[in-house]
This record gives structure tokens, C-alpha cells and sequence, in this order.
């Protein structure tokens, strides 16, 4: 495709043809602020945070939808640009529940972080407020529509992503929200499959994880980057930790696998690890088999118990009276450990694992 | 994956996961891929929206038939018929890859002297698709350049399925339809590391990289490597190991990370079996239903707890990376094993995982290029031999690893079980979306929202019991009973349900049939013969 090549801010940049305004100024490094555009999505252009002043073209065309021209002459800062996007942000606060003090989205906010940028305090109108009832009557998800900025990027995924359109905008406009069919909640709706990438893409705390409310603050948290556990796609994850114990998990963007985008499991099933009935302490039978009775022991005591057995049943009946089962389940290095220790240590090629699938 | 090993010389997915975004074809034959693989569900409704068209075999209607361009409704167990009449239709039509079939393989004769007896309307009568959809589906498929072919646990856990999974690779090759991007033959794995468990030969006839135990210079190999003399004869497979267990001739097992008391077939000659050891030692998170007969449970962490690797179903090596420390005294299981292995007399003192992955990858050809440091991105795919190979995207490009691509007629042997007067429901199992084996049932948000089997019953039979959604029924098959919730849907067709293996409280297994796959030994999972009861 030929090339075009336009100034913005001054700066000369020479970009494909087809590469919108504001692709372009960010290959440059140029800041221009979007609440409703994702590169992974489809462009939209509604929110019209990211307006810019193109020599020649009326009014303040959204840079996310406009196409780069040859010659093009385009300003991010100009003072009508600066103008237009203080007094989006100051609609958007004034019926905002500026509740950033115990928001679960303080320090990770789209809005919150505009506002400040550009120093809008939200004061200058009086506007109406939403009452909207917070939605969490399901286990996975917090729905607070008060703190939507109807930037329809959630829609867009569960449209283009999860492909499952189970929500969308109703009603008209102060009352427009995104909602299930009938106003429904997600988990009345039965449409939605709780993937969660909604969550992700949320810019505001409109959409959050159930399970990470009140469990830190943005800033607070260390990521992880590493592998699903649930299936064999293997999804790459970003495991946000805080104490020593999982927070989140959100989707890590590996274009060649999950892009980011992550099912049900991955994002919400990781609570198994601190489930109160893992096994904290090695345990030695007491009651009969199948009965399931055991009392605690210490990992010198059982470790040398087990390997005493074994050893003795090895020597008395032979090495192919031992036999192993690995796991589909284990890392590499674990089952490549486990056939290692069937083969070497017993003598014995008995080794496999359930699932041959 | 012994299917696929017969006919190609090696057995995984053929291609990758991102290519699904750029096929014009999708054969989807007994995988309910959003549930089981939900984020490869994701790109297949993806690529079916950009124009994509989708072949859907599959008894249910599941989501992605709303997707589809032909869905094909199939009896289960029947898919060798119908991939025959596919190859009948492919063959008849003169819809063949002549040049494909003429230079990577050979037995074309005796596929077609099997094929030539499968004509689209006596299958129609074997596996209840209408011979017009399987003449339609046999057209598109061959006709299509990026037609690319996906399966899982529905085709691979029947009595044939070692059958069905070679004559999809019959189906692939005539067509020419493997060996290049966008087509294949790609078996999508159930669990998160099946690919590596298989690959690092927790395996009874295979060291790592499936080199042979049988091999002399392979044992020398492995031999001096590990220091210790080594068995030339191949292991047993798990039903062998249950049944000899059972007899008494196996006397101790060492379980780790799985269930057979609650996902092998026929768990109640599972659990005599168990119980009939001198010694158990099971490894594991929770204590499990097999743990229940253990002598020693020894508490190994999650995966969110240790570091190593995983190998998807695309046969990309990932990166796991400890982000919390193990629970209670939990311990990574490499490091329990270690453990064991010195106390009894063999030193195993690896400092960490990435030491073991090193030693791991100079034995096993199809990794020699890996390490820590090359896969601290995005991974690797293998084969990776060379520390500068870039991985391999897709499998088989100008040549099998056997050399000549395997063509062998299959056959139709109808499932070892069928159903007659007394058990006139087919039950199927699989898996849903909410749970994957037992884990999840121990994550508080998944098993608060689906606690309990649905198993899916067609109004008919709903109506002939007199139940509604969320009544209990009896299951009786010929080897237990169980009473389970109904969920009342036309996602199964009449004379057919579907449970999942998920729940203890309604273990599936006691229904299921033993009956194995006489080359890869998965069980009959899939098919067994039962009748509904009032529950009470
Ligand atoms: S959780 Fe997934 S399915 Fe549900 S609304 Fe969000 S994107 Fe859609
Ligand atoms: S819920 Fe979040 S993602 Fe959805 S429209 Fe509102 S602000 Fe945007
Ligand atoms: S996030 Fe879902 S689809 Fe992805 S690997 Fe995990 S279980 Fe599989
Ligand atoms: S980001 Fe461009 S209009 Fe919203």
C-alpha cells in the first residue's frame, strides 16, 4: 500500500495509507486521550475525547475514525481541541459518582486520569445524577452502570470478540445504559457466558471483578505473567498479586494465542489455590481405604514412609509390580520427573496419565 | 494421539491456533468447542462472522450449529461411516487431490477398496445424517483450500477411536489438505498439559519426544544420562494397571494430579482396584475421590504456586511462573519427587525447574532448541531442534515424519455398546463450560454458580418420565445408577442424553463402559446404553 505523509503538531510522519489520524500520532508518540477507542476493536467514534483541528476540515473530527491524507495538517492541543475535550470531561464528571476515594478502578481510571490531565474538576455543572441499582447477583462480575461513560467497548467485545451480543445500548438519552435484552441483569439474561472481557476493557470502574473488590488498590498489585491451568489453549494470563494472594486475573496480550481475551475459567476460577479444603500438611491414612481418615504428619515421616514402602514392595514383588500415573495437570518438568522416576529409580516403564485426548 | 501417529508418524495439532482467523473452512467433528475450548470457540464464531463456513458434527446442537453452514447430527459413535461417505462423495466426484495422494503417500488401494463400500444413502442409515448434507459437506470440504479439520475428546474416547482419528487423517491427505498453513488435522487437547504430559513420555512405551523404550540406542542413551540400567519392555496403560491392580499383581501406585476414581470409565472397578493395593501414594491438591484410598497424601501446589512449563495443544512451550508461594506446607511437585527419588537411594537434586527443563531438552530432539531464556516470551512451538530454530507453526510441510503419508480403509464397527429394550437412552459425556475436572468445583465463584449436574434430556423422554427442568431422574446403565437433575432442552436429540463428569455427587463413571480403544486404550466415555427412572 503507498505511504502518506502528513504533520502533526509540526512533526512531519509518514504512515500506510488507510492509517487513522490517530494511529499515526501515536506511532510518533504524540498523546491525544480515548475512552471509546481499543485497536482490538472496531472503531466507533463516539465518545469524541480524541478530537483534533485538521487544517481545511470543519468543526473537530474524532482522530480515531479519520483517515490520514496526504498533507494532512493536524493539531492535538490546539486551544479549541483543549476546549472541547475539558468541557466532555466536565458533562462527563457532573454526573459522575465521584466516589474515587473507595473506587476499585482509583489509579487505573481512564477518567480519573484525563481529568486530572487536563485539570477538570468536575465542579463547573450541576448535573443530574444516576441511581442506577448496583448490579451483583452474580458471582463473577460487579456491575455499577452510575460509572459508565457509554464508550461501548464492552459491547464491542462481547460483539466482535466473545461474539455473543449480550448486551447493548437501550432507552434514550440521560437514561442510555448498557443492559442484557429487557433490561435484564447478565446473569438473568442467560445470554452471557461471564468470559469477563468486558471487564478488561472497561476504561472506568463501571465493570469489575467481583472477587477483587476491597482486595487492593491498583497500585498495590504485582503482576505475573504466566499460563492458564483450565484447558489446553493455553491462554496466556496477567495474575495480579497483592499479600501474597491472587487479586485478578486478566488476560495477557499474546497476539498468537489469546490475544488477551480469556473464557469464564481462566479469569475467575484461580480462587481454587486458597480453597479451605487444599491439603495444607502431608496426611497418613488411619481409617480403611476409601474411608478417606488420615492424620497429619510431618514431610520427613511421610516422605520416608512412602519411599521404605515402596522400596520394599520393589524388592519383594519386583519392579513391575509398581506402576504410576503422571499428570496432564503437572508442568512438563514435573511429568518428565515422574517417568524419570518410574524408569530410573522403581526400573519400570509403568507410567501414564488419564488423559490421552 | 495414536491415530494420527499411524498415519502422519507423529500426533498433535497440525497447525495453529492463530490460523483459524484466515480459514475458509472449518470441519468441526465432536468438539462443543466453546465450552471445552473457549477461547478457540471465540476465533472460530469469529471466523465464521467474517464469512468462514462451518461444518458442525456433533449429536447436540451446540452453540457453534447457530454458526454453522451445515450441521451434521450424527448417531454417536458413528463417525468412521460418515467420514467414509465423505471420502466416498470426495472420491466418486472426482474431488481428489491427485498430485497430494500420488507424492506423500501411499495405500490409496486399500482405502478405496474399504471407502467404495460407504455410499452417502446406506450411511444415511448408519448415522442418521441425511445423504444430501453429507454430499454437501464432502463438496466444500474438498473444494476449499483452507479447509482445516478439528476434533477432541468426542472423537478420541470411543472404542474407535484410534480408527476415527486415522480416517480423518485419510480424509486430510486425499484431499491434500495437511502439510500446509490453514489446513490440517488438529486435535484439540482436553486438559492444559495432555500435549506435554504425552511429550515428555509419561507414556508406558516412550522415553521423552516418544523415542522408543524398545529402542536399544535409545535405553543406551537415556541409560547414561541418568546413570542407572533400564527396562526395554513396554509399561502398562491405565486400564491394564487397574485390572492387574484389581487381580493383584500390581501392588503399589503412585498417583499424582489425577482422579481415575472419578474420571476413569467404570469407577466402581476402579475403586475395588484401589483398594486392593498394598500401598497408594497419592499427590495432589484436594483429597480426591482416589485419594480417599491412599496410605500417604502428599500435598503438591497449583500452578499459580511453582514455576515450569506447559505445552498447549498447539504444541507451543509456555512459561509458568510462580506469582503466590505454596499454600499450607504444599510443596511443587518436581520437588516432592526429587525428594522421594534421594531418599530411596537416587540422588535427584535439581535446584529448579529451568535445570530440569535443560536436562529434559538434551534428550528430546524436538526440543533441543528451548530453554528458559527462549521462551520467556510468547513461547515456542515445537519441533524446535536447534537453539536458532524458530519453532515450527505447522506440521508435515513437504514431508510425514514416516516419509509417506499412511492411507488405510477403516471399517464402521458399531460402539461396543448399543441400546436395546431395557436401556433405550444413548448417554454422552463431556465437559462444560462452568468446570474443568475437579478443580473448579474448588474455585468458590465457578462452583457457586453451576453446583450441580444438569444432564440434558429431549422434552420427549421429559414428557414420556413426567419431569421438568431442575426434577431429579435415576440413570441406570448396565454397570450402575445414579439420580442426577434434568435439564429439559431439544439440544439432544430423542433417544439421546449428556452428562458431564464434573460433579462427585453424580459420578457419571458409574455409568460408563470400560470397553477400550484397543491401540490407544482411552475407554468408551462416550457411549453407553441407559434408561431414566423416577429418581427416588
Ligand atoms: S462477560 Fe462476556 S458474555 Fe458477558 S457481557 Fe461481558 S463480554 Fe459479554
Ligand atoms: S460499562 Fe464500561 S465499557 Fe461498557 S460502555 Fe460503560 S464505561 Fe464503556
Ligand atoms: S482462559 Fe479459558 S480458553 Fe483460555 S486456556 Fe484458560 S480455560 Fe482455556
Ligand atoms: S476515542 Fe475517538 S471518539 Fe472515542
Amino acid at each position: 500500500m503507498a505511504d502518506v505523509t502528513l504533520t502533526i503538531d509540526g512533526k512531519k510522519i509518514t504512515v500506510p495509507a488507510g492509517t487513522t489520524v490517530l494511529q499515526a500520532a501515536r506511532e510518533k508518540g504524540i498523546f491525544i486521550p480515548t475512552l471509546c477507542h481499543d485497536p482490538k476493536l472496531s472503531p466507533w467514534g463516539g465518545c469524541r475525547l480524541c478530537v483534533v483541528e485538521i487544517e481545511g476540515m470543519r468543526g473537530l473530527p474524532a482522530s480515531c475514525v479519520t483517515t490520514a491524507t496526504e498533507g494532512m495538517v493536524v493539531q492535538t492541543a490546539s486551544p479549541a481541541v483543549l476546549e472541547a475535550r475539558r468541557m466532555l470531561l466536565e458533562l462527563l464528571l457532573a454526573n459522575h459518582p465521584q466516589d474515587c476515594l473507595t473506587c476499585s478502578k482509583n489509579g487505573a481510571c481512564s477518567l480519573q486520569d484525563y481529568a486530572y490531565y487536563y485539570g477538570v474538576r468536575g465542579d463547573q455543572f450541576q448535573g443530574e445524577k444516576h441511581a442506577y441499582p448496583v448490579e451483583a447477583d452474580n458471582p463473577f462480575i460487579v456491575r455499577d452502570l452510575n460509572k459508565c461513560v457509554l464508550c461501548g467497548k464492552c459491547i464491542r467485545v462481547c460483539d466482535e470478540v466473545q461474539v455473543n451480543n449480550a448486551i447493548d445500548f437501550a432507552h434514550r438519552g440521560f437514561n442510555t445504559r448498557v443492559t442484557p435484552a429487557m433490561d435484564l441483569s447478565l446473569k438473568e439474561s442467560e445470554a452471557c457466558v461471564f468470559c469477563g472481557n468486558c471487564v478488561q476493557v472497561c476504561p472506568v470502574g463501571a465493570l469489575v471483578e467481583k472477587a477483587s473488590l476491597w482486595q487492593g488498590r491498583q497500585w498495590e498489585l504485582t503482576k505475573v505473567r504466566t499460563t492458564c491451568t483450565f484447558c489446553g489453549v493455553g491462554c496466556n494470563l496477567e495474575v495480579s498479586v497483592k499479600d501474597d494472594r491472587v487479586v485478578r486475573v486478566r488476560g495477557y496480550d499474546n497476539p498468537l494465542v489469546n490475544n488477551g481475551w480469556l473464557c469464564v475459567k481462566g479469569r475467575f476460577g484461580a480462587d481454587f489455590a486458597d480453597s479451605p479444603e487444599r491439603v495444607a500438611r502431608p496426611l497418613i491414612r488411619t481409617g480403611a481405604r476409601g474411608e478417606g481418615r488420615f492424620r497429619e504428619a510431618t514431610w520427613d515421616e511421610a516422605l520416608d514412609y512412602t519411599a521404605r514402602r515402596l522400596t520394599e514392595i520393589k524388592e519383594q514383588y519386583g519392579s513391575r509390580a509398581i506402576a504410576a500415573l503422571s499428570s496432564a495437570r503437572c508442568t512438563n518438568e514435573e511429568n518428565y520427573l515422574m517417568q524419570k522416576f518410574m524408569r530410573a529409580v522403581i526400573g519400570s516403564n509403568n507410567v501414564d496419565h488419564c488423559a490421552r485426548t | 494421539m495414536a491415530g494420527l501417529a499411524i498415519a502422519f508418524g507423529s500426533g498433535a495439532m497440525t497447525n495453529s491456533i492463530a490460523e483459524i482467523e484466515h480459514n475458509d473452512v472449518l470441519l468441526i467433528i465432536g468438539s462443543n468447542t466453546t465450552e471445552a475450548h473457549p477461547v478457540i470457540g471465540q476465533k472460530m464464531k469469529q471466523a465464521a462472522r467474517r464469512g468462514a463456513k462451518l461444518i458442525v458434527v456433533d449429536p447436540r446442537r451446540i452453540e457453534l450449529v447457530d454458526y454453522a453452514c451445515l450441521w451434521l447430527p450424527i448417531r454417536p459413535g458413528t463417525n468412521v461411516a460418515l467420514i467414509n461417505a465423505l471420502m466416498y462423495v470426495i472420491i466418486t466426484e472426482g474431488l481428489v487431490d491427485k498430485e497430494f495422494i500420488a507424492e506423500r503417500t501411499e495405500g490409496y488401494d486399500n482405502l478405496w477398496s474399504v471407502v467404495q463400500n460407504y455410499p452417502p444413502e446406506r450411511v444415511a442409515g448408519i448415522t442418521g445424517v441425511p445423504a444430501e448434507d453429507i454430499r454437501a459437506a464432502a463438496r466444500l470440504y474438498a473444494t476449499t483450500d483452507r479447509a482445516g479439520i478439528f476434533y477432541t475428546l468426542g472423537i478420541t474416547e470411543h472404542t474407535s477411536g484410534t480408527n476415527n482419528v486415522m480416517n480423518l487423517a485419510n480424509l486430510a491427505m486425499i484431499t491434500g489438505h495437511v502439510g500446509k498453513e490453514f489446513s490440517g488435522v488438529n486435535p484439540l487437547r482436553g486438559q492444559n498439559n495432555v500435549q506435554g504430559a504425552c511429550d515428555m513420555g509419561a507414556l508406558p512405551d516412550v522415553f521423552p519426544g516418544y523415542q522408543k523404550v524398545a529402542n536399544p540406542e535409545v535405553r543406551e542413551r537415556f541409560a547414561a544420562a541418568w546413570n542407572c540400567r533400564l527396562d526395554g519392555t513396554s509399561g502398562l496403560r491405565i486400564p491394564e494397571m487397574i485390572d492387574l491392580a484389581a487381580e493383584g499383581y500390581i501392588r503399589a501406585m503412585y498417583i499424582m494430579g489425577e482422579d481415575p476414581a472419578l474420571t476413569d470409565p467404570d469407577i466402581t472397578h476402579v475403586r475395588k482396584a484401589l483398594a486392593n493395593l498394598d500401598f497408594l501414594v497419592v499427590q495432589d491438591l484436594f483429597i480426591s475421590e482416589t485419594a480417599k484410598f491412599a496410605d500417604v497424601v502428599l500435598p503438591g501446589a497449583s500452578f499459580l504456586e511453582k514455576d515450569g512449563t506447559f505445552t498447549s495443544t498447539e504444541r507451543r512451550v509456555q512459561r509458568v511462573r510462580q506469582a503466590i508461594s505454596p499454600r499450607g506446607e504444599s510443596r511443587p511437585d518436581w520437588q516432592i519427587i526429587g525428594d522421594l527419588a534421594t531418599r530411596m537411594g537416587y540422588p535427584m537434586e535439581y535446584n529448579s525447574p529451568e535445570q530440569i527443563f535443560a536436562e529434559m531438552a538434551g534428550l528430546t530432539p524436538s526440543y533441543a532448541g528451548m530453554s528458559y531464556e527462549r521462551l520467556a516470551g510468547d513461547g515456542l512451538q515445537w519441533p524446535c531442534p536447534a537453539p536458532d530454530h524458530p519453532g515450527t507453526k505447522f506440521l508435515h510441510a513437504g514431508k510425514f515424519p514416516r516419509g509417506k503419508g499412511l492411507l488405510q480403509g477403516i471399517e464402521y464397527q458399531p460402539p461396543a455398546e448399543v441400546t436395546d429394550e431395557e436401556y433405550p437412552i444413548l448417554l454422552t459425556t463431556g465437559r462444560m463450560l462452568y468446570h474443568y475436572g475437579v478443580t473448579t468445583r474448588r474455585s468458590a465463584a465457578l462452583e457457586s454458580y453451576r453446583p450441580e449436574e444438569y444432564a440434558e434430556i429431549n422434552p420427549a423422554q421429559a414428557a414420556e418420565l413426567g419431569v421438568k427442568t431442575g426434577d431429579k431422574v435415576t440413570v441406570v446403565s448396565r454397570r450402575g445408577r445414579l439420580v442426577t437433575r434434568v435439564q429439559v432442552t431439544d439440544r439432544v436429540p430423542p433417544g439421546i442424553m449428556f452428562m458431564t463428569y464434573h460433579y462427585k455427587e453424580s459420578p457419571v463413571n458409574i455409568l460408563t463402559n470400560a470397553a477400550f480403544d484397543p491401540v490407544a486404550k482411552t475407554a468408551e466415555y462416550k457411549v453407553a446404553a441407559v434408561r431414566l427412572e423416577p429418581a427416588g
